[in-house]
């Protein structure tokens, strides 16, 4: 029992189930009756559906149904959609094709879902699966973007020709076009972010339990955000309608973008939950996760920048194809553009921005949100110019991003976002610091001397979380309202739950968004209980995405206190016939400042609920809710410095210090904050030296499982230095920024410009593998000896 | 159909189960102790480890037939009725968790360490190295290295203070 308010490192309130095997995970679920769905998967990237012979399958034991998409379509079940509209610069709408939940037609990419079995055990549905006949002719498929465009690439979808989805732009080109012309120099850099996959531990998984009775759906299943999915299944997949439909996301053992989306695979369940008549469980294996959670990044760009002769940055233009994959993913369209693009100012003061981005089919997995969604890909092309620039004029890295830095708040960039509050030049120089950079040139000599390659890089990352208001994300073509909810709902012997529309799938929100109570309050923790991840619960919520749960979900946390409070002290004071002016919150009780009277937070509920005794016209009980819709994007920025040693006769790095120096704005729990750049530097990291989603030319997945994708282990990172250094974001109440994505955002630059620092040459492309970053190291050795 | 027998977590249990039912199946789903994850196919993740007879062992990789007759130790047995084992206390302690679904085979994993390397003998280097057969997405790995060090420590200085 303690009092942990904002700013405590309390102790997380959930450990305790996750520690002695208690958590409940949707596999974990059991439903009377239950069966298990395998699908019938595509083997080929692009092939047409010339039949589906589902007889030996129905014949096997165990088996209840075999379905498939000319079922599903019969049945009126609606394709999947991208919820985010963007219109090309022609002014035309975004080309999408349409997307079957079982595919009855033509198969798109490998790993596609043509057909279900519905079976008692899972090993029946799965030797049911393997004998299910689909007849394929095999279509020309085409994997990278750039060539996705070609004159000789096999049209992917009818609607979007040459595979275009858009060719989109943001900025001023004229006004590029004229920096550029008086340029004092010009650094230009060919920039590629590779394609990844999430991976959160935890498969996809879904056990979807049709009552018939009531013609009612109960869906348990691995979601960031319930209630999006429920608005989603049932607005546009017509499974069933809202208040026929409860989604409920358990304990979901990590996110990262992946469980934003409803995927095939969940809505399939639900619809044969009703078609077999039985309750239906589907857990993805590893290799089905590679094959069809939504991927990350895969962008190919070009980008200049343009110096004028105090080296001061006159423009940036940046040409980018983005490879969405074969099919259109819930926020893919967003991704590449609003949450790219309008993040390419970085920390600097740029006065001329101009970008256009080409969204791309391939024949490959859909691409969408991972952990950062955007704002890396954004990251890492400014920060990789920017050391090449420094290094190309002869400036340090750090003057010459110190040169250009946004100083002055609110910093209106050419490319939307309006920066409200930061202090760029305080966590470069706590980083710095900490990197103890001035001592780098003896720490070089010293590795040398080992004959080690030693490198430092910089990275210096903004990016915008919270993804709201609402209005101005549907300006921008978002199909949804970005506020989030919260109700505060005070019991009559004074414990509390707090409702959210946010989501903890790792994030500790049973144990940050309780201190917010007991800081207003001066409750113990344990008189403090969260409600999330259930629509019957929750009235509606937008979920947890873009590190957005503090500064929105415990903003509306927050206004629904304010209510609670004020309705408390209207009731202490009318009981204790005081001005309600004079009560204050302390400890636990409601006291008449300058007296000795006081209540119980307890003896204040008791009186709201038992209304024996209120002030004249108030409604019994004490319960609050809110929406909150911020006024604003947060702006999270900081400073990363990577120091890495390359071991010239293998090639392999050594991360040999990490310094991160980030200001999240208020930070309620600093325990968790540090967890999660932990996570995220690590998953950056990852990007950077290990982890690559790999197609062959037929478009086979060749890293389908954790033998050929290499994650990160715990001997491939070290341990890590962290600061926060605090500016209050003035959007919200609390001035929270936001922490759950920078780690990954900030760190890929950095390690890469540590490297290509220790080997001295530039052309470094993710993930820099030891056999890449030998050649490139001894080939630009030879280069010099000639 | 195979009778498999064994001590779970101290208790003796049998089930007649299919001969390809993998040891963590009948964990989970026969026995429904479902602290015991599985996160992969390759037996990569370690989310599923349990210990056999007293040995780490990746559950999604043994059949259960193969532990027929032993004792087996899931999360769910770690600490008994006393609340947290010392391991289980540090992960809390030093935040060693956030999704938590690595987390009991991460946990069951370091005992393992632990007892091959005797309580208190385990340095950062060595508890990476160790780590090779667990896969976290979510900590960095930060905050287990330190928990899993100082559970080590700690366990180091119950056993002096048994003696």
């Amino acid at each position: 029992m303690a009092v942990e308010g904002i700013g405590a490192r309390a102790l997380r309130k959930e450990d305790k189930r996750f520690l002695t095997g208690k958590g409940r995970y949707t596999d974990d679920m059991v439903a009377p009756g239950m069966g298990f769905a395998a699908f019938v998967r595509s083997p080929h990237a692009h092939a047409r559906i010339k039949g589906i012979d589902t007889s030996a399958a129905l014949a096997m034991p165990g088996v209840d149904a075999v379905l498939t998409g000319d079922q599903l379509v019969g049945d009126g079940i609606g394709n999947l959609i991208c919820g985010w509209m963007i219109h090309s610069k022609d002014g035309t709408p975004m080309k999408m094709g349409g997307w079957r939940a079982l595919e009855p037609e033509i198969v798109r990419y490998v790993g596609q879902a043509v057909a279900v079995v519905i079976a008692d055990t899972l090993g029946q549905a799965r030797d049911a699966a393997d004998v299910v006949v689909v007849d394929y002719e095999e279509l020309p498929a085409v994997i990278d973007a750039v060539a996705a465009m070609g004159p000789d690439a096999p049209q992917i979808h009818p609607e979007a020709e040459d595979n275009l989805i858009f060719d989109w732009e943001i900025g001023d080109d004229a006004a590029v076009n004229a920096a550029f012309e008086k340029a004092a120099h010009v650094t230009r850099l060919n920039i590629r972010n590779n394609r990844l996959a999430p991976n959160p531990m935890e498969p996809r998984a879904a056990l979807a339990d049709y009552d018939s009775a009531e013609e009612h759906y109960t869906l348990h299943t691995t979601s960031q955000n319930p209630h999006v999915a429920r608005l989603v299944l049932s607005a546009f997949y017509n499974v069933a309608p809202e208040h026929k439909l409860r989604v409920i996301a358990p304990d979901v053992g990590g996110g990262f973008g992946t469980k934003i989306y409803v995927y095939p695979e969940e809505m399939v369940c639900l619809w044969a939950s009703k078609r077999a008549g039985r309750p239906v469980k589907w857990v993805c294996d590893r290799t089905e996760a590679f094959l069809t959670d939504a991927h990350g990044r895969d962008h190919q760009s070009e980008a200049e920048l343009a110096l004028d002769a105090d080296k001061k940055i006159i423009g940036l233009r940046v040409k980018t194809v983005a490879n969405i994959g074969a099919y259109m993913s819930l926020f893919s369209s967003a991704v590449p553009t609003y949450l790219y693009a309008t993040l390419l100012s970085g920390q600097y003061d740029i006065p001329a921005i101009h970008a256009n981005v080409k969204a791309v089919y391939t024949n490959t997995t859909p691409v969408d949100a991972y952990r950062g969604a955007g704002r890396p890909e954004a990251t890492y092309l400014i920060e990789r110019l920017m050391e090449t620039a420094a290094r190309e004029v002869g400036l340090s890295p750090a003057e010459f991003r110190r040169r250009n830095f946004v100083r002055t708040f609110p910093h209106q960039t050419p490319v939307i976002m309006c920066y409200d509050a930061g202090d760029y030049d305080a966590t470069l120089d706590a980083a710095l610091k900490a990197a103890d950079y001035d001592g780098f040139a003896a720490r070089k000599a010293d590795a040398a001397a080992r004959g080690k390659l030693r490198g430092i890089g910089i990275s210096c990352y903004i990016e915008a979380c919270g993804i709201a208001p609402s209005a101005a994300v549907g300006s921008l073509g978002a199909g949804v309202g970005l506020w989030e909810s919260a109700e505060v709902r005070v019991n009559p012997i004074g414990t509390i739950e707090v409702l959210t529309g946010s989501h903890s799938h790792g994030q500790g929100h049973e144990t940050t968004f309780s201190q917010l109570v007991c800081e207003r309050f001066g409750l113990d923790t344990d008189s403090v209980a969260i409600v999330h991840g259930d629509t019957d619960k929750v009235q509606f919520g937008m979920g947890t995405y873009g590190s957005r749960s503090g500064a929105v979900g415990m903003s509306a946390v927050v206004k629904a206190l304010d209510k609670v409070e004020a309705k408390a002290k209207k009731i202490a004071a009318h009981l204790m016939e005081a001005s309600e002016g004079d009560i204050q919150i302390e400890g636990g009780e409601l006291k008449v400042a300058g007296t000795d009277k006081k209540l119980s937070f307890t003896e204040v509920a008791l009186a709201a609920y038992t209304a024996h005794n209120l002030p004249e016209g108030m409604e019994p009980g004490l319960k609050e809710g809110a929406f909150y819709d911020p006024t604003n994007f947060t702006f999270p920025a900081g400073t990363y410095v990577c120091e890495v040693e390359v071991d010239p006769e293998t090639g392999k790095t050594e991360i040999v210090n990490f310094v991160a120096a980030d200001d999240f704005g208020k930070v309620i729990n600093p325990m968790i904050v540090e967890g999660q750049v932990h996570g995220g530097l690590v998953q950056g990291i990852g990007q950077a030296l290990l982890e690559n989603v790999t197609y062959d030319d037929n478009g086979q997945l060749l890293t389908a499982s954790f033998m050929d994708y290499a994650m990160p282990r715990a001997d491939d990172v070290p341990f890590f230095n962290l600061s926060t250094h605090e500016t209050l974001c003035p959007g919200n109440p609390l001035g929270i920024k936001g922490c759950g994505e920078a780690g990954a955002i900030g760190s890929p630059p950095a390690v890469i410009n540590a490297i290509t620092d220790a080997i001295g040459s530039n052309d470094l492309t993710m993930p820099a593998k030891p056999e890449k970053v030998w050649a490139l190291y001894h080939s630009s050795m030879k280069e010099a000896a000639e | 159909m195979s009778k498999v027998s064994m001590v779970l977590n101290g208790k003796a249990v049998s089930a007649d189960v299919e001969d390809r039912t993998l040891l963590v199946s009948f964990i989970r789903e026969v026995r429904q102790l479902t602290g015991t994850h599985v996160g992969c196919d390759t037996s990569q993740c370690g989310a599923c480890v349990v210990h056999v007879d007293g040995k780490a062992v990746k559950s999604c990789t043994m059949l259960a037939a193969q532990a027929d007759g032993a004792e087996v130790l899931t999360i769910e047995g770690l600490a008994g009725d006393s609340g947290l084992h010392p391991i289980q206390a540090a992960f809390r302690e030093h935040h060693g968790l956030q999704c938590g679904f690595c987390t009991p085979g991460m946990v069951m994993s370091a005992l393992d360490m632990i007892n091959r390397h005797g309580p208190g003998n385990l340095d950062e280097q060595t508890i990476r190295h160790e780590l090779e057969g667990n896969i976290c997405r979510c900590t960095g790995y930060h905050n287990i290295v330190k928990a899993i060090k100082a559970a080590s420590d700690q366990m180091a200085g119950m056993a002096q203070a048994a003696e």
